[in-house]
């Protein structure tokens, strides 16, 4: 966003009529009238920015200076006319931007350039320029302008609104969308608001500088209303800005609580911008986080679903700092209580992680790297997140079981099942990656299991590979929400698509766990289903999925005292109420990754559940009604057997192009065709036959 | 997946041999639960129960990664290479086992020869060029090695004075953890 998007798309051109109008009322100067100058114009406003930043007050001779030395100009604006348009574009988008503020301070701002429209040449939108270019905190304190501003705002405020939808703000996004949306009118309104803007934005600068420091003082008082916040989001139209020019980081997050606070509406001091409903408050709420922590827009409005504003900030909040180190002690090879000792005998200050777990050691400081003390290398623990433990107890397989893991590296949860058995019974830990299978086996090894086999399979081909297991345990791929304290990429680089593709491969991945699992285990017949991940779509929704197109599994108790249960419904989707079964673990709340576990039991399949899991196990994710098959009731065989005798009849003749008589309807009929129709008919009956017996 | 050929089984068993002597029949034999057998399988020589086996035919060649314990691997010219995974198994049998004290534990960690200075106890009578199987004081099996002096030369020797050949430990899980499978 921001700057690059404007790089990439070049703006529309500017008509030439509005053009002339402008000139006219601006400076005179010529306008570019072709996009290519708008994508050097944005890349020598740039400079001109640069310059300015550097060398303070540069007038506009200054400004086109430095334009007509640039290369870039020159490459990208073959024929173009002067910088000076850039410059004037330079202006007018900040301009715009200032007017933007409608409501009260915001903080002001460099706005990159943008606008293709409207070049500004009057020395006024110079002076605006070179205040803009202050940096972002710092602000001109013009007291003269203050009355002025407060009406020029209000004029300005109208028109755009009209016009465009968009608030006047900041964003070059939204200036470029306004610019695609209409171009006149944006050009008119730039022209319009240029004039007024840098008085008003000098005023803004002002108001906002009185703001930071009436904010410092009056942080005490209690009764500024909304403590003197807008919402520039909101304004903009809801567009997304990576970077909110002008508005420190220090004034996102104080805003941002605000408007937590206002968006669980206690007491009157959460009374939020007049004016604006609470939805709104509750998008400016998103932009902030997203900018505050550094997510895209997507994944926080996700993730805000699933929470009220303060827990949802508290999550967020949580992701920020890493989860406790934790270890499992390997109770293949020694005690917690030796294991403690040896470590702690190393200097590493630890103890027990909850009273949930029997092996979990919390690491808190370590002198020595925990993951290479001679007690790890002899496999007397693993280093595994308290959050991977949960699956693998809510398994809890018994000695003597056959137990498939579909997605097993690096091996923390095989290696505690292994554990768990004793050494007894077979673990088949799959993993669908090549590489990982390599670390998988070596923990295996170092772990001391001897009764895993480690293949490398896409865990789709379960159970055609083999099936029949007692226990399943799916951890599945997912997109890693819960997680990311420990991998901050999921922050940004999650879109609508890999959520959509997440949610069906875990689809076809929990229906294969379901049939490898055998239901005539004495001792299991049960399955996990586990992700690392907060998101619904991938957590219930799948779980649900799999209850609609298993009916023979139904939900149990995971076995796991605390957690959160699992959302029952969520945003008008509704899941099978057992899903309240299913649970769900937060950073924020119980000090680990985010997690979810469900389990499964399953039971005999029934006749006519077979079949339509036969039918649908062609893999597309249609929803066949399986109520009705299944009480069979829906289909009348009678009625069905003529629809079929006339399909097969129909398809020989496409095919084959064999005449075949239609059933008895026909014969009745054939007398009065007896000219062709009986002769040929009877014969090709029998050809029919004979062709059928064939085929 | 195959079992071993008579050559592969008598490298095998000869190499085990040097560690764990006549111990090696409770390898073969185990009377206490299910019947163990050898299995190559890329080269690996894997070590594991029946019925385990019996399963694990299910799965593809191709597909299959590790079975059970694997013991060690086959070099191309055709000699067999015990691994640190066999560690548990020969640290079970062994017949000579040397223990080092604390300070010598990292240095034969980091693949270092085991000195005379960080030596803790060795068994009685151990020959010359025997294979040994390294403890830490806390009888936690560290590695294998050979024997570089018998235990009386051993004692003659000065405290810089190599006694055990590094051969494995537990260490690669970390050094060679990308070209250990």
């Amino acid at each position: 966003m921001g700057r690059r998007a404007k790089l990439k798309q070049a703006n529309p051109t500017p008509l030439p009529g509005s053009g002339g109008d402008r000139s006219s009322r601006h400076k005179g100067k010529k306008k570019a009238s072709s996009s290519a100058p708008n994508l050097g114009s944005l890349k020598s406003s740039k400079k001109v920015k640069v310059a300015k930043a550097k060398g303070g007050r540069v007038t506009k001779r200054q400004v086109d200076k430095v334009d007509e030395d640039s290369d870039i100009e020159d490459a990208m604006r073959p024929g173009e006319l002067s910088e000076s348009e850039d410059d004037e574009e330079t202006v007018k988008v900040k301009s715009i931007k200032k007017r933007g503020k409608e409501s009260s301070e915001e903080e002001d701002i460099e706005r990159g350039p943008a606008k293709e429209l409207v070049f500004s040449d009057s020395e006024d939108d110079l002076d605006v320029d070179e205040d803009e270019q202050l940096p972002p905190g710092l602000h001109e304190f013009d007291l003269d302008d203050a009355p002025s501003d407060a009406d020029s705002d209000m004029d300005e405020d109208d028109m755009p609104e009209d016009e465009f939808d968009l608030g006047e703000d900041d964003e070059e996004e939204e200036e470029e969308d306004s610019a695609f949306a209409s171009s006149d009118d944006g050009e008119d309104d730039d022209i319009d608001m240029a004039d007024e803007d840098e008085r008003v934005a000098i005023g803004d600068d002002e108001d906002e500088d009185e703001e930071g420091r009436d904010g410092i003082t009056t942080n005490l008082e209690d009764d500024i209303e909304n403590e003197g916040f807008t919402l520039p989001a909101v304004d903009r139209g809801g567009e997304y800005e990576d970077v909110e020019h002008g508005t420190s980081l220090r004034d996102v997050e104080a805003r941002m609580r605000w408007l937590v606070g206002v968006c669980m509406g206690k007491g009157e001091k959460a009374q939020g911008v007049p004016g604006k409903s609470r939805s709104d408050h509750l998008v400016q709420l998103q932009h902030d986080i997203a900018t505050y922590f550094g997510y895209n827009l997507f994944l926080v409005e996700k993730l805000m679903k699933l929470f009220p504003a303060d827990e949802a900030l508290a999550f967020f909040e949580a992701n920020e700092s890493p989860r406790p180190v934790s270890i499992r002690a390997n109770t293949l090879r020694t005690r917690r209580r030796d294991l403690a000792q040896a470590l702690m005998g190393r200097g590493v200050n630890l103890e027990p992680i909850a009273k949930w777990s029997k092996v979990g050691l919390t690491v808190f400081e370590s002198p020595v790297p925990i993951g290479a003390t001679p007690e790890y290398l002899a496999g007397h623990y693993m280093l595994q997140s308290a959050s991977s433990f949960l699956p693998v107890i809510a398994l809890s397989p018994q000695p003597n079981e056959r137990v498939l893991d579909m997605a097993s590296a690096p091996g923390g949860k095989t290696t505690y099942i292994s554990a768990l058995l004793q050494n007894t019974g077979v673990v088949f830990a799959n993993d669908s990656n090549k590489a990982r299978t390599k670390s998988l086996t070596a923990n295996v090894h170092r772990m001391g299991c001897k009764n895993v086999v480690v293949c490398n399979y896409d865990a789709r081909e379960f159970p055609k590979v083999m099936g029949g297991f007692d226990r399943v345990l799916l951890d599945a791929p997912c997109s890693g929400t819960g997680v990311i304290s420990k991998d901050g990429s999921v922050k940004v680089n999650k879109s609508e698509r890999d959520f959509q593709l997440l949610s069906q491969l875990q689809k076809q991945l929990i229906l294969c766990a379901l049939d490898s699992c055998s239901p005539t285990s004495s001792t299991g017949g049960y399955v996990v289903y586990s992700t690392c991940s907060v998101t619904v779509d991938e957590d219930e929704a799948v779980v649900d999925y799999a209850l609609k197109k298993r009916p023979n599994c139904h939900l149990v108790e995971t076995g796991l005292e605390f957690g959160v249960e699992g959302f029952k419904s969520f945003e008008g989707k509704t899941f099978h109420p057992s899903v309240s079964l299913t649970r769900r673990f937060y950073p924020h709340k119980h000090n680990m990754d985010g997690f979810f576990v469900a389990k499964f039991r399953v039971e005999k399949r029934t006749k006519s559940q077979k079949n339509d899991t036969a039918v649908d196990a062609a893999g597309a994710d249609i929803t066949i009604d399986d109520d009705g098959a299944a009480n069979g009731s829906a289909f009348n065989e009678a009625e069905d057997a003529a629809y079929i005798a006339e399909g097969k009849r129909k398809h020989l003749l496409k095919t084959k192009g064999i005449k075949v008589a239609p059933a008895e309807v026909e014969k009745s009929v054939k007398s009065p065709l007896a000219s062709s129709g009986p002769v040929r008919i009877p014969k090709g009956k029998k050809v029919t036959e004979k062709r059928r017996s064939k085929a | 997946m195959r079992p071993l050929t008579e050559d592969e089984t008598k490298a095998v068993f000869e190499k085990l041999a040097n560690y764990i002597g006549k111990n090696l029949v409770h390898l073969i034999d185990r009377d206490e639960d299910d019947a163990y057998c050898f299995r190559l399988h890329r080269d690996r020589v894997y070590y594991l129960p029946l019925p385990m086996l019996h399963l694990a035919t299910s799965i593809a060649r191709p597909n299959l990664v590790s079975l059970g314990t694997c013991l060690g691997k086959f070099s191309k010219s055709g000699k067999f290479k015990l691994g640190i995974t066999a560690l548990d198994y020969l640290a079970k049998y062994a017949k000579y086992k040397v223990w080092i004290k604390q300070p010598g534990e990292l240095p034969f960690l980091y693949g270092n020869h085991v000195v005379k200075a960080h030596l803790g106890r060795v068994t009685e009578d151990t020959p010359e060029h025997q294979g040994v199987v390294v403890y830490n004081m806390s009888d936690v099996p560290l590695g294998f090695g050979v024997t570089a002096r018998s235990t009386l030369d051993t004692r003659k020797l000065d405290p810089t004075g190599i006694i055990v050949f590094h051969q494995a430990d537990v260490g690669e899980f970390l050094r060679d953890e990308d070209t250990m499978f």
